[in-house]
């Protein structure tokens, strides 16, 4: 009984400070709500030390619930992830305008959380299924949260209809999964598979179904397109979160479902050829557009979708070096992202541009977020001692290590691309002047934290390997000896 | 537990440039005074690890090891032998003369300094680096900066260009060279990056053959190889001087060291295999960048090809596998480092004083600043190989060493002597005699005192090895000895 309760022990801490946060929501005045942010980002942190003091897995992966979610080592990094990047997105938002003082943000930040946790332990197609939703349905509201903002309503209704659409081919392939093999339940699906009862070719097809919905969480090629769109129009803290958490979240499901279920000989070479596929266009795709942005936020969209495609280069080495070093890539490029995305934040609060151009002068008008960005960017682009390098290397090195040197080629090929635009971003920061230059620029005290921590960590995570690699290589070995 | 010096160099700058950073930016004498109080510790430290290295027992000393992440076999090792402690020194002697000459920089001089070190680290690093990763990790650390230093603070007309250029052909050659890496950590019986234990790996023949390129040009573009030495010209005339300095004086140096420790001294059988290969192209770097150099207007970038001219040499020496030519290599190394920076240090003078680089429009400046002039002359018989200098003890034997080898392309090398000569005797002749331009006669005073300092320095090293190689050249060759066992010779 205990264990149950261990096992879901973040998500029930989600939902009383959600609540919590509903009712201050409701006591509060109008004033004082910004505080709720504070406590969401103090609740967050709280509820993931207590976690890891409380309801760390053992040793042994458990399954529970009816065999609905699993209590493993993957589950719980992600949910630690979520819960870290979710406090980071909270303290950047709180002091931006129409954002931070609605404390219906916080709930449907929380409630998003809540479905990324069970998408990171769900273990049955049904599971999976309403993890995905829970974890859309306040990501769509979010992203149209500035309803007065024609850009934001667009991106919502955009995120909105994508969304749905994509989970509903995903359903489908699910339904047809079901159908051909008679359960939900992913370990009994990889017995069903393995013992070669199922037609090959129904299983590639609700396998290729399947894989829309979850190129479209991680922005994969080619479901990617709604990337740009929506974090352009998104409140761009809720971008950032979009593109770090929420892309952390369908790579949990993604290693989950492919790797646990279909790891036997006949199957795999189809899905990991796919995943092949879709890796080296997503990153080049991704780079080649990327170079063209004239706003910073997409072209923030289309590196994190080049991120994706690098991240997919250790999903495809298809070994348990090469899901830690997707783990560790991810690491990596959550407090990457989130700090390039915290920079334009706080940079829009003051400017309220996110054209590159209007970058000029920045690090004369505010040396610090200059370098913040510069930490950010360096990391991006796969620069030491920052996290995109160790990262970048884990997955060229998965690559090697599975004999696809070309796949490594393509992806060192691609971050000289993407080092290309990232410097041209620095570039403006650095050298050109702005009229602008004297004009004071402040960051709120929220803010300071929320990027100093980023940055540190950054940089933390790029120097002192231990103790990531370890939890990485835990969270592997719990998929690949379970 | 021995003291851990080559760390505390390795690491000083960094430490050093991440303060400076977080200094408030108006205190730019303070910001000066710290840049300049950590590279003398560096160099104080450079000079302590060269001299009481001990020739007599060779191999690496100094030796620094710590786990970094067991699990993939990633350490930290640290150590110097008689092929990296000059380099070392060198480093040393470049940074804390590029301080002293960037004193009067007044543009965001926090920034500069800041980048100027976190590069300074990377370089150490490398130098001293004997595991793989480490290697790779700091090179890549000395390759960003860079791009900074000179989009920033750079010449106005090229910055942009040139930086992103320099920064993408290097970020190139570097990824190449790490896809490399990692071929040969899978392919080794232990899985580590440890270089001595690499060096024992015994990688078969058909592996090494194959690596070699991807490994030795990937990093050789940072040695400026032809034919991927356009970067440079290019870099080194956009850069800021102390940038220059550094740039031609230690990064290039950089490039061919790494490859030399990781082509061709952990996949020696591939170095055999494609020696012809490097021997063709080193030679054309030597000729032809003697030539283009000859041919160019601006006093700048007469430089930036003599140093494409004299990176070739020391290329050429890597390739012939023989004691002379090593030892030759690992001289011009030393050498042609602090030549250059005394070069790239009298042009950003004059042009700091003059506004232009054109070799026509400039003339009669040993009247202005005589010091300089000395120091010019000094560099330019060095580049020309005079007996009596550094120029000569290093080139010599690589001339001997190719001649043992291949006569023919020591015999077409050997036009580049003559080449140089010309166009170091015209600037001489042009810029710091000849008659001085009317606009020039009044406004142009002499250089600072800290511009002296640096400059009285660096020939005086020069001078010193030239008069008395002993200094230098016994302590390479240990180095080079223990290059050639990986050989069977010795």
């Amino acid at each position: 009984m205990s264990t149950m309760i261990l096992a879901i022990l973040p998500e029930i801490l989600l939902l009383v400070l959600a609540v919590m946060v509903l009712l201050l929501d409701a006591v509060w005045k109008r004033e004082q709500r910004r505080r709720i942010g504070w406590i969401t980002a103090a609740g967050l942190v709280i509820i993931a030390v207590v976690s890891i003091f409380a309801a760390r897995p053992g040793a042994e992966s458990e399954l529970l619930w009816g065999g609905m979610i699993r209590h493993d080592w993957l589950s719980f990094i992600f949910k630690m992830l979520f819960l870290f990047a979710g406090a980071a997105t909270v303290l950047l938002a709180m002091d931006v305008q129409n954002l931070g003082e609605r404390g219906e943000f916080y709930v449907l930040m929380l409630a998003s959380i809540i479905g990324m946790n069970f998408m990171a332990s769900a273990t049955n197609l049904i599971m999976l299924y309403l993890a995905i939703e829970t974890t859309s349905i306040p990501l769509y509201i979010l992203a149209g949260f500035m309803t007065r903002d024609e850009k934001s309503t667009e991106s919502g209704f955009k995120y909105l209809l994508f969304g749905a659409l994509s989970s509903t081919v995903m359903l489908y392939g699910f339904s047809l999964l079901f159908g051909f093999t008679g359960t939900t339940d992913l370990a009994q699906l990889a017995s069903v598979v393995t013992a070669g009862e199922v037609p090959l070719g129904a299983l590639i097809g609700s396998l290729g179904l399947i894989m829309v919905g979850f190129a479209f969480k991680i922005s994969a090629f080619p479901f990617h397109f709604w990337a740009p769109d929506v974090y352009e129009g998104a409140p761009t803290p809720v971008a950032g979160f979009l593109s770090t958490a929420s892309k952390a979240a369908g790579f949990a499901v993604l290693v989950r479902f492919f790797m646990t279920t279909f790891p036997g000989d006949d199957i795999m070479p189809f899905w990991v050829g796919i995943i092949t596929v879709i890796s080296v266009l997503t990153m080049t795709f991704g780079n080649a557009v990327a170079l063209a942005q004239k706003n910073i936020k997409r072209m923030l969209a289309y590196s994190s979708i080049a991120h994706a495609g690098y991240a997919l280069i250790g999903v495809v080495a298809f070994s348990e070096f090469g899901l830690g070093s997707v783990v560790y890539y991810l690491f990596a490029y959550v407090l990457t992202n989130l700090a390039a995305f915290g920079v334009v934040v706080i940079y829009w609060r003051i400017v309220c541009s996110d054209d590159i151009s209007s970058y000029a002068g920045l690090s004369r008008r505010s040396p610090g977020l200059a370098l913040a960005m510069l930490v950010a960017f360096l990391s991006l682009a796969g620069m030491p001692p920052l996290g995109g390098f160790v990262a970048k290397v884990f997955v060229f090195a998965a690559a090697v290590q599975s004999n696809l040197i070309w796949l490594a080629f393509v992806g060192v090929l691609n971050s000289i691309v993407g080092l290309y635009y990232y410097l041209t971003v620095l570039k403006v920061v650095y050298l050109y002047r702005s009229e602008d230059e004297n004009k004071p620029l402040p960051v709120t005290r929220s803010q300071t934290i929320a990027l100093a921590v980023l940055c540190a960590g950054i940089i933390v995570v790029g120097t002192v390997f231990g103790p990531w690699f370890g939890l990485s290589s835990a969270a592997a070995s719990a998929i690949f000896h379970f | 537990m021995q003291f851990p010096i080559l760390s505390i160099i390795v690491f000083t700058p960094i430490i050093a440039g991440m303060l400076i950073l977080l200094m408030p930016g108006e205190r730019k004498n303070e910001i000066r005074l710290m840049a300049l109080a950590a590279s003398l510790i560096a160099l104080v430290l450079s000079i302590w690890v060269y001299f009481t290295y001990d020739v007599g027992a060779g191999g690496y000393q100094f030796v620094e090891r710590a786990e970094w992440l067991p699990a993939l076999g990633i350490s930290y090792i640290v150590g110097v032998d008689g092929v990296n402690a000059p380099l070392v020194l060198l480093t040393g002697i470049v940074m804390f003369t590029g301080v002293l000459i960037s004193w009067g920089l007044d543009d965001r001089p926090r920034e500069f300094f800041g980048f100027l070190f976190i590069l300074a680290t990377g370089v150490f690093g490398v130098f001293v680096a004997q595991d793989l990763f480490m290697l790779i990790f700091f090179y890549e650390i000395a390759v960003f900066p860079m791009f900074l230093l000179i989009a920033i603070w750079g010449w106005k007309v090229t910055r942009e260009y040139a930086a992103m250029k320099l920064t993408l052909y290097l970020f190139i050659g570097s990824v190449i060279a790490l896809v490399g890496a990692l071929a040969m950590y899978y392919n080794s019986p232990v899985q580590t990056f440890d270089m001595f234990q690499l060096s024992q790996a015994g990688f078969s023949t058909q592996f090494q053959r194959l690596w070699f390129p991807f490994v030795f040009f990937g990093f050789a573009v940072l040695g400026g190889i032809f034919p991927f030495h356009n970067w440079s010209p290019d870099g080194h005339v956009a850069a800021p001087t102390a940038v220059s300095m550094f740039h031609a004086g230690v990064l290039m140096k950089l490039g061919a060291f790494a490859a030399l420790r990781v082509g061709i001294m952990l996949l020696p059988e591939g170095a055999e295999y494609w020696r012809w290969l490097i021997l063709i192209l080193a030679l054309v770097n030597v000729v032809y960048g003697a030539f283009i150099a000859m041919v160019q207007t601006d006093f700048k970038y007469v430089i930036g090809f003599s140093s494409v001219s004299h990176m070739g040499l020391v290329m050429l020496g890597f390739a012939t596998l023989s004691p002379e030519g090593l030892t030759g290599a690992g001289l011009q190394m030393f050498s042609h480092g602090v030549m250059t920076a005394l070069f790239f240090a009298v042009v950003g003078m004059v042009y700091d004083r003059a506004h232009t680089r054109e070799i026509n429009e400039l003339g009669g400046f040993s009247k202005k600043m005589p010091l300089v002039a000395i120091a010019f002359i000094v560099g330019g018989l060095v580049s020309m190989g005079m007996p009596g200098l550094s120029g000569f003890i290093a080139e010599f034997p690589i001339f001997m060493g190719v001649w043992k080898t291949e006569p023919i392309i020591a015999i077409i090398a050997a036009i580049s002597i003559v080449v140089t000569a010309s166009y170091i005797i015209r600037i001489i002749g042009k810029v710091f005699f000849g008659k001085m331009p009317e606009e020039f006669e009044h406004h142009i005073g002499d250089v600072t005192v800290l511009d002296k300092v640096a400059l009285v320095l660096l020939s005086a090293v020069m001078i010193t090895i030239g008069i008395y190689p002993a200094v230098m050249v016994p302590l390479v060759d240990s180095g080079v000895q223990q290059v050639l066992r990986l050989f069977g010779g010795g």
